[in-house]
């Protein structure tokens, strides 16, 4: 599984997280061109993330997410040094964490 | 987007420690699949979809800004961007109205995440993205249309 790519910046007191995560989100409606079969649903489920343990952001996801998503969050009250955590779970229980550092 | 991408890959902090520890199975995943509002996201309309999360009636409001293009020509990924200007923005949902199901995602905001959040999202045809709001409590929304030329929801 390819690494999520992480990216936080500070903008005063208020971070700036944004993250790509490498998925193919499929609907389950789709059919492979090839052998015409519908490609089962493959989608991730609830992501969260973390500022210094604390939790910030919990979410749902359907199968309306882009393959390969992407989200942007902001945070107050954040400075540099602080730790991200991101972690998601998708409907066939695989998952992934990331991390990264906000900088200044 | 080039150098966002490349900004990423350089900062990004990989999958780390605690990736590894889920992965060698010493740390369970907090997540679980019983989170997931299932009844919500099979939802074929926004009443039902609005319903199965409690968040029924909620006021139209101004202060809630949709930043999504007037028409998407490839309905695979619409860049959208909710912010809600309203004090107290604790949640935020987002739907496609004209989806096959249009609960896109929700997320509970805390510890100082702010009102705000970016998403790329597939849109099956033209129709309004429409945002539902809760701030200490109550429940706001907004809608914004946004014409699709090639629907995205086989892919």
């Amino acid at each position: 599984m390819e690494p999520m790519r992480m990216r936080a910046t500070l903008q005063g007191d208020v971070a700036d997280i944004k993250l790509l995560i490498n998925h193919p989100e499929e609907t389950g409606l789709r059919k492979d061109p090839k052998t015409g079969q519908i490609v089962p649903a493959h989608f991730i489920t609830n992501i969260t993330a973390t500022v210094n343990g604390k939790k910030v952001l919990s979410a749902q996801w359907g199968v309306g997410i882009s393959k390969n998503p992407f989200m942007g969050f902001k945070v107050k009250g954040a400075k540099a040094g602080d730790k991200v955590v991101v972690t998601w779970v998708d409907n066939k229980g695989e998952t992934q964490t990331g991390e990264t550092t906000i900088g200044s | 987007m080039d150098a966002l991408r490349r900004n990423i890959l350089k900062n990004a902090g990989g999958v780390g420690m605690i990736g590894l520890a889920i992965g060698a199975g010493l740390l369970k995943p907090t997540l679980a699949l019983a989170d997931w509002n299932k009844a919500a996201f099979d939802a074929k309309t926004v009443p039902e979809a609005v319903k199965a999360l409690g968040a029924v009636n909620a006021a139209e409001s101004k202060e809630i800004i949709i930043k999504a293009p007037d028409i998407a020509e490839n309905g695979v990924v619409v860049p959208v961007e909710i912010t809600s200007n309203i004090p107290g923005t604790e949640y935020i949902m987002i739907l496609a109205e004209n989806n096959p199901t249009p609960l896109i995602a929700d997320f509970d905001l805390t510890n100082g995440a702010m009102g705000y959040v970016a998403i790329r999202i597939k849109m099956g045809k033209t129709g309004p993205v429409r945002a539902v709001v809760k701030a200490n409590g109550k429940l706001y929304t907004a809608a914004k249309e946004v014409k699709v030329t090639i629907g995205g929801c086989g892919g």
